[in-house]
């Protein structure tokens, strides 16, 4: 075996796991989807004293808009279910080309939006979906709910803003000013390696008119990186060669690319150029 | 020791034991139950030779734990056919040689499974994407998708004979 021993928990109410995560406190992992989690643990990177698997909750496997259009996605929605949402094909295009790139089939079976961003990992695709939407985190412990940003959620590598004793129990977009569109561009190796270079972009216009760009970049520094001098040349304007081009030098010049097996930095930063140009010139582009 | 009963339905039988919580699936299925056809690659998640349809969705059962099965239903290479009655899906890779070692096989065919559950009318590009997560070192994928070609059409032969 593998792991260490571990004592498992498996409440059928999220009430009962709040309880149980208050009582065993930082020596207890959540465990929803476990496609990050459970690779540490066999690895013995991380030896959680007791796992709370909320896999048995019922109420926590949706994605849905509420009626001001904020799209809400449950601790438990699979990556699979967003891959075949209508919901996300039809409103959510950012999402929507993000969904299909994660990973590989059985592990988007497994694997959650939420948990990969309680997860962290500086080369997830999902926070930088979640920073260039704007996205929140709602965590809830015994003392009820709060509401954290994902780009304050994101604290570090393999850090988030969770307290002990709460649990995120879903993620929100907040909804579009205007018509959404956007892409999520991925180049990698191979299916199921980590991004090289990942580039969200959503944009959010009324009648050409951009009121609300959002930029952010996998794979390219530390964490994941919002783009904001990018989204902030933007906003206000329309998508011409100039606009564009100067949003794609922005957005280079916010990488912070190191040389590795996956390319040397001057070639990641000339992609995340490429990538930007090829987003806003067609918005629906798809992966790379 | 702590351990935990746990009901699952493998290939269709009920079986009820006690586990380990930190006993993987795949290691429940080889070891507890003997069902040795669902392979162990790499043990990080990243090769998809111990795919499994759980609930009938394929995942890696070195990536969950055991109990985590509990009160669900789990399909192995046993589960889907017979040396005496093969699957359509285990008869393609025969017929378009589908294998060389044969050690990624039995991934292969539970995520061809999935896929032919869902779609049975894939495209060449349907399948390529849908064994993305399923590492063959020997063949080159060519004559995999050539079997998942063979069994699709196969499948809906019969399918359509017994309408």
């Amino acid at each position: 075996m593998y792991p260490s021993r571990f004592h498992y928990e498996a409440p059928r109410t999220l009430d009962e796991a709040l309880d149980l995560l208050q009582a065993y406190g930082d020596e207890a992992k959540v465990l929803a989807g476990g496609q990050s989690l459970i690779p540490l643990i066999k690895l013995r990177f991380a030896a959680p004293a007791a796992i709370i698997d909320i896999n048995n909750i019922s109420g926590l496997d949706y994605h849905e808009e509420d009626s001001d259009g904020s799209l809400y996605v449950g601790a438990l929605c699979r990556h699979r279910t967003l891959e075949r949402s209508p919901l996300l094909r039809s409103k959510h295009p950012t999402m929507s080309a993000t969904a299909p790139l994660i990973s590989d089939p059985m592990v988007r079976s497994r694997g959650t939006l939420v948990g990969s961003l309680c997860h962290a990992d500086p080369q997830g695709d999902w926070a930088s979906v979640m920073l260039a939407l704007g996205g929140e985190i709602i965590a809830r412990s015994t003392g009820g709910e709060r509401v954290i940003p994902v780009s304050q959620f994101v604290v570090g590598p393999f850090q988030n803003a969770l307290q002990p004793g709460e649990i995120a129990v879903r993620a929100r977009v907040p909804a579009p000013r205007g018509t959404r569109s956007g892409t999520y561009l991925k180049l990698e190796r191979r299916v199921g390696d980590f991004a090289t270079v990942g580039l969200a972009v959503a944009l959010e216009t009324s009648g050409g008119t951009i009121n609300r760009a959002g930029l952010a970049l996998t794979g390219v520094g530390p964490s994941n990186i919002q783009c904001t001098a990018a989204e902030q040349a933007l906003a206000g304007k329309t998508l011409n060669a100039s606009t564009i081009d100067q949003a794609a030098r922005l957005a280079a010049e916010a990488a912070q690319p190191k040389t590795d097996v996956r390319g040397s930095a001057e070639f990641k930063r000339h992609v995340v150029y490429t990538f930007v140009t090829r987003a806003l010139s067609n918005p629906q582009a798809r992966a790379a | 020791m702590e351990e935990r009963r746990i009901n699952v339905v493998v290939n269709g039988e009920p079986k009820s034991v006690d586990v380990e919580p930190r006993l993987l699936l795949v290691h429940f299925l080889r070891e507890v139950l003997g069902l040795t056809g669902t392979h162990i690659g790499c043990d990080t998640t990243n090769c998809g030779v111990c795919t499994v349809l759980f609930d009938g969705l394929p995942v890696k059962s070195c990536t969950m734990f055991a109990v985590m099965a509990d009160g669900h239903e789990v399909t192995t290479v046993e589960g889907l056919g017979l040396p005496s009655e093969l699957h359509p899906i285990q008869e393609g890779f025969r017929e378009e040689h589908g294998l060389q070692c044969g050690f990624c096989t039995p991934g292969m065919m539970m995520a061809s499974k999935a896929l032919l559950d869902e779609n049975p009318n894939p495209t060449e590009e349907d399948i390529r994407w849908a064994l993305a997560g399923n590492l063959c070192r020997c063949t080159g994928y060519q004559n995999i998708v050539k079997s998942v070609l063979w069994a699709a059409e196969k499948l809906r032969s019969e399918a359509a004979m017994s309408r």
